[in-house]
Formats: C-alpha cells, sequence, structure tokens
C-alpha cells in the first residue's frame, strides 16, 4: 500500500451531465469494469491521478527495502537472513513493476526518481519509522505487509489494466512476506526466552498504530477518495480497508500471545468489527510532512545509492553504443567488399 | 542529473506447461543481453518460466484502440464458426 493522500486534482467529483461525450464514454467503460489501457482515451486528471498513485506506490516499494536491509547482516540464522535478502528483492522487483505500469501513462522513470530524490513524490509514511529489533523484520512482514496485502488486493481490481496487472503480481509474491513475518514472530513466542518475547511485544507497541495510518485518513469531506472511487482506480475506501485489516489481524495477534497498545480495542458484537481508539492524525501528517524519525535518513541514503552508481549506468550505455557502433562499422566494411 | 532511460524491452515467458510465450512486462536494459538478465531476475524468481524472449519495445507495432471496431466485429458476429451454433441430437452430441 502505499499510497497514501493521492491528490486527484478535483474539487468535487464530476458530475456526469457535466462531461462531454469522450468523458462521457470513458465512465461507460469504467460501469462496465472494461480495463482502461495504456492508449485507450483517458481524462487527464484520471492520467495524472494514476501516475501520482502509482509511482508512489513505487517508491514505497524501493525505500521499503531500507528499513529490512537495515538487519540484513544481522540476521540470527542463514536460513533467516536468506529469506530476507529474498523477501527485500521482491520488494526491489514490486518497485520495478510499477514503475514500468506508471511509464504506459507516459512518464518516463528517469523524471519518477528524480521526483523521489527532490522530495517532490511521497512515498509511504510507514517506511519513515526505523527498526530498532530483529523482532521488527517480523513485524513488518505481519503487519506492515499485511496492512499493503489488503490495500492491494483490492487493487487487483483497479480500473487501470497496467496497474491491476502488476498488482495480480505482487499479490502472489506478498503472501510469503507476511508468511515468514508471522512465523518469525512466533518463533519467537514460543521458543524464546522472555527478553525475545518482550522484544516482540516492543515492536508491536511502536509499530500498531503506524500500520494502522498505512490506509492514509479517515474519508472526510476530500473529494479525492470519492472521485478516485468513481473512477474505480480505489474500489473502497480508507476507513473500511483499514477495519478490515483489524478484523483479521486480532485473530492472529491472539495466537502469538501478544497486545496491541490500544485501551479501546474490543469486539463488537452488534457491529461484527473491532472498535478501536483514535489514531494520531498529527503524527501521521507530521511523518508525511518530512518530519518523522527516519525521513531524513531514508531520501539520503536512497540518493547517495543512485548517484554512486552514476558510473556504472554511464559504463553499461558506452560499452551498448560502442558495440552496437561496432557492429554497424562491420556491416558497412562488408557492403563495400560485396 | 541525466534524465534519459535506457531502452526498454518487452518480456515474454514461457511456463513449464508447454504454452506459447506470454508478456509479463518489461525491463529496461542498456542492450540486449542485459535485457535478457534484467529479465531473468525481475520475472522468473520462482520458477515461472523455461525460456524468455526479450524484444525492444520500439519494434512492437500494435492495433490502435479506435480499430476495434473494424478489426473484430466482424467474427463476433460469425456465430457459425464455434461448434455450439450446430445442433445435434442428445446420443451425438458428444461430437
Amino acid at each position: 500500500m502505499y499510497a497514501q493522500m493521492v491528490e486527484t486534482g478535483v474539487k468535487k467529483v464530476k458530475d456526469r451531465a457535466d462531461m462531454d461525450a469522450n468523458e462521457a464514454a470513458f465512465m461507460l467503460q469504467i460501469d462496465a469494469e472494461d480495463k482502461i489501457e495504456p492508449q485507450s482515451w483517458m481524462p487527464e486528471a484520471y492520467r495524472k491521478t494514476l501516475v501520482r498513485q502509482i509511482s508512489q506506490h513505487a517508491h514505497s516499494e524501493i525505500i521499503g527495502m531500507q528499513p529490512e536491509g537495515n538487519w540484513l547482516t544481522r540476521a540470527p540464522t542463514l536460513k533467516r537472513k536468506l529469506q530476507l535478502a529474498a523477501k527485500i528483492q521482491d520488494e526491489c522487483g514490486h518497485g520495478l513493476y510499477l514503475y514500468s505500469a506508471a511509464e504506459t501513462l507516459g512518464t518516463s522513470r528517469a523524471q519518477m526518481l528524480d521526483d523521489l530524490h527532490t522530495g517532490k513524490a511521497k512515498y509511504s509514511s510507514i517506511f519513515n519509522y526505523p527498526t530498532l529489533s530483529w523482532a521488527d523484520i517480523g513485524a513488518v512482514g505481519w503487519l506492515v505487509d499485511g496492512a499493503a496485502i489488503v490495500n492491494q488486493v483490492m487493487l487487483q481490481r483497479t480500473s487501470y489494466g497496467p496497474y491491476a496487472r502488476a498488482m495480480v503480481r505482487i499479490c502472489k509474491e506478498e503472501s510469503f512476506h507476511q508468511r515468514q513475518g508471522y512465523e518469525l514472530l512466533l518463533t519467537m513466542m514460543q521458543q524464546g526466552t522472555q527478553a525475545q518475547k518482550d522484544m516482540v511485544q516492543d515492536s508491536i507497541n511502536r509499530l500498531w498504530w503506524p500500520s494502522l495510518m498505512m490506509f492514509g485518513p479517515t474519508d472526510d469531506e476530500s473529494p479525492n477518495s470519492a472521485q478516485s472511487i468513481a473512477w474505480k482506480i480505489k474500489r473502497k475506501g480508507n476507513d473500511e480497508i483499514r477495519q478490515q485489516f483489524i478484523d483479521q489481524t486480532i485473530p492472529q495477534l491472539e495466537v502469538l500471545g501478544c497486545t496491541v497498545p490500544d485501551p479501546d480495542l474490543k469486539w463488537n458484537e452488534a457491529t461484527g468489527h473491532y472498535d478501536f481508539g483514535a489514531i494520531d492524525w498529527a503524527e501521521f501528517f507530521a511523518v508525511i510532512k518530512g518530519n518523522g524519525p527516519c525521513n531524513k535518513q531514508r531520501l539520503e541514503r536512497k540518493v547517495a545509492s543512485h548517484e554512486a552508481g552514476a558510473w556504472v549506468r554511464d559504463a553499461a550505455i558506452a560499452y551498448a553504443n560502442k558495440q552496437a557502433n561496432k557492429q554497424a562499422n562491420k556491416q558497412s566494411n562488408a557492403n563495400k567488399v560485396a | 542529473m541525466n534524465k534519459t532511460d535506457w531502452p526498454l524491452y518487452e518480456v515474454f515467458i514461457r511456463s513449464r506447461h508447454g504454452l506459447s510465450h506470454k508478456h509479463v512486462g518489461s525491463v529496461h536494459a542498456a542492450d540486449e543481453t542485459m535485457a535478457m538478465e534484467n529479465a531473468r531476475e525481475l520475472y522468473t524468481r520462482r520458477n515461472e518460466g523455461t525460456s524468455i524472449w526479450v524484444v525492444a519495445s520500439s519494434a512492437i507495432s500494435a492495433s490502435a484502440p479506435e480499430q476495434k471496431d473494424a478489426m473484430f466485429t466482424s467474427p463476433v458476429e460469425k456465430i457459425y464458426r464455434h461448434p455450439s451454433f450446430y445442433q445435434l441430437p442428445a446420443s451425438v452430441d458428444k461430437m
């Protein structure tokens, strides 16, 4: 999940009566659940919203490698190290699938990276929190990837074809991430020392609320969520999927034998859902604005890595050009001889 | 900052089940050799295939959406091209 608060550029959801023939036909396609494809006509605001959402999603996958990479060299066993390396490689792959999907809308990869590096583009608030202990690796897999899955399962039915297809692929791989995270925590809870069990509880205490914030702010009067749903980019509201995540996660929490840091959390027989306490939106907006614990570090690391790799990219393209020239010269000499 | 991307390649993979190569996505690469390596890293991390094709995206010609009716309407009307069009007695209907 990784796109929170995507700006749609509209002040209110557009009324069908105000649409021209192209846009009306586009909405009929949306109604009929026909996928919109790269060459299809689409409203400019739809295209821009998708570029923002998909690139934000891609950036989150890429930045998301950092908190996990933090523990790669300190994994407790070779098995755990291999699993973590595989998961991090998947996150990179997810970023690349998503960049490709966004490129079909006419933006370039270089432009998207530049927007990330200059702070113009956002990524999910969750990756601005630190991973302080090994248990955080388990909690990230279980809670963060778990929250992402709820969002991404919904996005498999998004109206834009390339985005939907990337989501299908990502969801297949994401399930491994969540299961390995949960199993890691379960192992610590069932076989660990008291100190290790405390580490798991501490990790859940720190990551629970930030995980709930991943779904974005409460659906309010802001037209962005409503417009995205009208275009079927999003299929459900933020509050609905947040509730779905909580409902499916609490029974798993109980199997672990842990708690969440929310005194108001309790099962509500009447609604068939868990009630939960108020989310600290001031913290959420602070992190989004760049004032989370790790915003600066994450971005600096990303830019440094991009710059350090510049000579490799330059060398690769120089080599490719040299080979192509050689081939062309060979061809032209052969033609002269003939 | 260099804002030019490497060329784009489309990736096709044949699964183990004897089916045709199927489009799975795309990669950027400096040349064909790198496109093959990147496709292998990105699209076959879980045993997805036994063979990969990479094709420069610029080499693909695609039908345009506005040609959809001209190109595909006629077969829709030709229902007699499907076996289910022909009504046979129940005793031989497994044909």
